[in-house]
């Protein structure tokens, strides 16, 4: 930050120690606190073992608790500035996982940038929201109201969905879609026009049917009838919803989850993790969880709401609304209330990529927190040397 | 800046009431999450807890119906048998011993079931059924039903087993299928079931999916040593798709009949139009109901080690020399670089090329001849003599252009591509330059170049349908699925040959078999309307010596019958409106013109009168019948 020749319209330059101060570390305490858990349980799935995922999991929270302070410490006009570039690079990456990304679980999902490996698509969902709130911010709202000037941001949505559609991942397209949908909204797009976007969706579902892969289709006829594919993802639910309802009010106690313990539970270190939480906490641990989640939303909101800049609410808001489409898409899949789809529970499950968006979300909301007093013009920030 | 000041206000105002908006949604939303967290944890808590505790939810699969294989006019090459097996639960049964012993009264047991049924039960756990018996009669059945409270414990289970009706006939196009090896599992679970057969050859093996259909299962609560304690939900499974074939089962019939008679031998009857293979026989056979029985290791060695390889399908696999039968190729190739069918090469029954001279078959030569004599009289001179001007590579074009060298895509498996050479080949494979005198061989069809007799069918039926490069198939149609004729019309592309140039060559076919001095002449067909066109072959396995010649050539009837020639045969009927084509290889039959013609000619035949294509012109006869 120091190198930087700011002149500010409203808001001095604020020094490091500042803004160090500006930061909510209770907000960081409760991240913290999530990430814990997260451990914690990843520590039970592997029977009480640090290795193969618990310490990995602490050590990468370790490492991007480091860039989450960076990022909110960082002058929020630059990533105004970068959000543009930082959208269309990782569209970029995404149409590279079309052409060399390696497969995995029977999706091309990864790309290899030879130090890391990483999910373009996960990294869309942080700059996607970046891109959109810079849009939106250049808009009155009048413009807003004007179907042409959502011409853009549309293409912004659809893009990016598109490719991850075809990768195939329909859980990351709706989600994006989602987190789009979430900032239109926000932006002041006349609701009728979600009206007519749902009902639009609708009529076109028998033709989207077509274009789903077969795994995806048997995903959701099992949804839609568990019983038609008892041994695949319908056995998941199944034992999913028995490890949830055997953990009763108060959890048969930490690694003691027999569910969880006998294989019973697919994938419980990443996607199936709440069982596992619900199994041996009850309901009291999956409660718990889940206002951990709900205090990280409030503060979401309430940086939005007293951001001086739009750039800022929207950023905040859709970010947080990111998160919670995260927590409450997994934990409903768990339940049996919605289709088997990959999405992890926010630092909680055990993932590399994930975690890195889930934090440099958070870290974008501390940054629209701390950097709430400035104001960016509408028009943009021209001259202004950032 | 008043203004903007407001539309500030405006947009702020109007963000705040959307957040609050969507934040209410949200708390609806997590308010459902706990909802149903109450209801799974607390409502339903304690079924679930029982669920987990003392139960585990178990799958039992059932084995869905295979489809059956059917010929095209719906006759079953390959069916399901309803088969009834014993079975033996221990726990119920109390003394093992004596409920066998009274069984013995019923069924025949020898020692080494008793001792089979005694291993399974200890390796189980008492529950669970042991097979002790399978393929029971129907009487057998009911005197075990009607003894039943003497065998406590016994119960009689309907399996299925794969029948084939048609046995060796057809052992080479259906296949057959046989138990599930370590390499066959994809993760289906059906195919762990004991007992389950998937298909190991043939058209069995090439549409298993299609056929093998989908496993009901039945959701059964087991406790926790694995009883069953009560049934949850049953799903019927879905039947396999019947697979309809392009043969017609009565001239398959017939072709094998006419065909057994040879030691080592292989035909194709096709639709020229569609690439429906009429017919495909490769003698000797194999019965494939024994690999479904299961095959001793020692049935096993012989049919492997049996030097007439009955296990393979020649029609498809077998790779000869085509002889003089791919001179039609060189012919095409060369009236597409304009060597006319007019132009003379006069042939005194040699050639000389460097130090090396190229005999004719005939010893005296045929003197001059022009293309269409050249194909009926199939003078070796005439093709030395254009092959020389033309060049292995544009021999070799043409030849891949008519299917050579390459798989022609038969839905069967095991298909082998033959050999075409060209320079580049020689050159990568061998390592030594493409030879003058290798030409020359080339074009009477010996040499370095294979071709599989579906090939030389292949290659008759495009010449026949002007140019179309068909795709053979034995898949009519998977019932409910597909139509796989259809599909093969439409994806045949063209292959650009000159419909007088193909004419000509056909006429010159025609020559071969109905015209005096036609080296099939005595095997023509007499029926008028009937007749067919065609062309010999027969490739040398052996070198012909130059102190051989001298001595005279030795008749093929007098060598020992691995040193004797290939006979082969192409050809097409009727000869004046062209519809189906065959192709005939007698492994070290002798003559082509004196073994394979007269086959084919039988084949043609036959094939006229069933007319499975409909193709054929009412009989002026027909209307007198009355």
């Amino acid at each position: 930050m120091a190198g930087y020749n700011l002149s500010f319209r409203r808001a001095p330059s604020m020094s490091l120690l500042q803004k160090l101060l500006q930061v909510n570390w209770a907000i960081v305490l409760l991240i913290c606190a999530l990430a814990g858990v997260g451990a914690g349980m990843l520590y039970s799935a592997a029977n009480a073992n640090m290795d193969p995922w618990a310490e990995r999991h602490l050590i990468r929270f370790a490492v991007l608790l480091v860039l989450l302070i960076g990022i909110a410490l960082t002058d929020i006009r630059i990533w105004f500035r970068f959000a543009y570039p930082a959208y269309f690079i990782t569209l970029i990456l995404l149409v590279g996982v079309e052409f060399k990304g390696t497969v995995g679980m029977g999706a091309q999902r990864w790309i290899d940038l030879g130090v890391i490996q990483l999910q373009p698509s996960e990294v869309m969902k942080v700059t996607l929201v970046l891109a959109l709130a810079r849009y939106f911010h250049s808009l009155s709202l009048e413009d807003v109201r004007r179907p042409l000037y959502l011409l853009f941001p549309l293409f912004l949505v659809l893009a990016p969905a598109g490719l991850v559609l075809k990768q195939p991942d329909l859980g990351t397209a709706a989600m994006l879609v989602l987190a789009g949908g979430a900032l239109f909204l926000l932006a002041g797009v006349r609701l009728w026009k979600f009206l007519l976007v749902a009902a639009g969706a609708g009529a076109a579902l028998p033709v989207a049917w077509n274009f789903l892969h077969q795994y995806q289709k048997n995903r959701v006829l099992t949804f839609l009838d568990p019983s038609s594919d008892p041994l695949g993802a319908g056995y998941h639910i199944t034992q999913s919803k028995i490890a949830l309802g055997s953990g009763g009010v108060f959890g048969r106690g930490f690694l003691e989850g027999t569910q969880s313990h006998l294989n019973f539970l697919p994938e419980k270190q990443t996607d199936f993790i709440f069982t596992m939480l619900a199994e041996e906490f009850g309901m009291v641990g999956a409660l718990g969880l889940i206002g951990l989640y709900l205090l990280v939303f409030i503060y979401g909101f309430a940086v939005a709401l007293t951001s001086s800049n739009h750039f800022g609410r929207l950023l905040a808001l859709g970010l947080t609304v990111n998160l919670f489409f995260y927590v409450f898409i997994n934990i409903a899949m768990v339940m049996g209330l919605l289709p088997v789809v990959g999405i992890p529970l926010p630092l909680v499950s055990y993932g590399g990529t994930a975690m890195l968006t889930a934090m440099t979300s958070f870290g974008l909301i501390l940054c629209v927190r701390v950097h709430r007093d400035i104001s960016i013009p509408r028009r943009g920030l021209q001259g202004e040397v950032v | 800046m008043s203004r903007a000041r407001t539309e500030e206000q405006n947009r702020q105002k109007s963000f705040t009431r959307r957040a609050l908006l969507l934040g209410s949604a949200k708390v609806g939303l997590l308010s459902v999450l706990g909802a149903r967290l109450y209801y799974l944890q607390v409502v339903d808590a304690e079924r679930y807890r029982l669920l987990a505790e003392d139960n585990r939810i178990s799958m039992r699969l059932s084995a869905p119906r295979r489809g059956r294989i059917i010929d095209r006019n719906g006759i079953a090459l390959a069916v399901n048998r309803q088969n009834y097996q014993v079975h033996l639960v221990a726990e119920q049964a109390q003394d093992v011993d004596q409920t066998l012993d009274a069984l013995t009264h019923i069924i025949h047991l020898d020692s080494e079931d008793r001792v089979r049924v005694k291993r399974d039960i200890a390796a189980r756990r008492s529950f669970v059924p042991v097979r002790v018996k399978d393929n029971l009669t129907w009487d057998q059945v009911s005197r075990i039903a009607v003894n039943s409270v003497e065998l406590p414990g016994v119960f009689v289970e309907a399996g299925q087993s794969r029948h084939y009706p048609y046995g060796p006939t057809l052992a080479h196009i259906v296949g057959y299928v046989g138990a599930v090896s370590e390499q066959d599992l994809t993760g289906d679970p059906v195919l762990e079931l004991p007992g389950f057969r998937i298909g190991k050859n043939g058209i069995e093996k090439v549409h298993d999916e299609e056929l093998r259909g989908r496993a009901g299962n039945t959701q059964v609560e087991v406790n926790a040593v694995g009883r069953v304690m009560q049934q949850i939900s049953r799903v019927e499974g879905q039947p396999g798709h019947d697979v309809e074939l392009t043969l017609d089962m009565g001239l398959q019939n017939y072709a094998h009949q006419r065909l057994i008679g040879e030691r080592s031998a292989s035909a194709i009857v096709m639709d020229a139009f569609t690439g429906d293979v009429l017919s495909l026989v490769s003698v000797p056979s194999y019965d494939p109901s024994a690999f479904t029985r299961g095959l001793s290791s020692s049935d096993w060695r012989s049919l492997v080690e049996d030097p007439l390889s009955p296990l393979s399908n020649k029609a498809i696999s077998g790779q000869y020399a085509p002889g003089s039968t791919f001179k039609m190729v060189v012919s095409l190739a060369a009236m597409e670089h304009h060597i006319g069918p007019q132009e003379e090469v006069y042939c005194p029954g040699y050639m000389d090329l460097g130090n090396h001279r190229f005999h004719c078959w005939r010893r005296g030569g045929h003197g001059r001849m022009h293309m269409r004599d050249a194909i009926k009289q199939s003078c070796d001179v005439y093709f030395y003599d254009i092959a020389k001007r033309l060049g292995i590579d544009a021999i070799a074009s043409m030849a891949r252009r008519m299917g050579f060298g390459q798989t022609v895509g038969i839905d069967l498996p095991s298909e082998r591509t033959g050999l075409m050479p060209t320079e580049d080949w020689k050159l990568a494979n061998i390592g030594e330059r493409w030879q003058g005198g290798e030409t020359l061989i080339q074009a009477i069809g010996q040499g370095y170049m294979l071709a599989t007799p579906l090939q030389l069918a292949v290659m008759t039926a495009r010449l026949v349908n002007g140019g179309k490069a068909i795709r053979p198939h034995v898949t009519r149609r998977i019932v409910g699925v597909e139509n796989i004729t259809e599909e093969v019309k439409e994806e045949s592309p063209d292959l650009g040959l000159m419909p007088l140039q193909v004419k000509s060559i056909l006429d010159a076919m025609d020559a071969v078999c109905n015209e005096q001095r036609g080296t099939a002449y005595s095997a023509r067909i007499h029926l008028p309307g009937w007749e067919m066109g065609g062309k010999t072959g027969t490739s040398q396995v052996r070198r012909i010596t130059a102190s051989e010649r001298a001595a005279g050539i030795v008749r093929n009837e007098d060598l020992p019958w691995r040193r004797r020639d290939h006979a082969l045969f192409v050809g097409y009927a009727p000869v004046h409106n062209p519809r189906y084509v065959c192709s005939v290889v007698v492994e070290h039959g002798g003559g082509g013109g004196s073994v394979a013609a007269p086959i084919a000619r039988d084949l043609l035949i036959e094939t006229q009168r069933r007319d499975p294509m409909d193709a054929m012109p009412p009989s002026p006869l027909a209307g007198l019948k009355e």
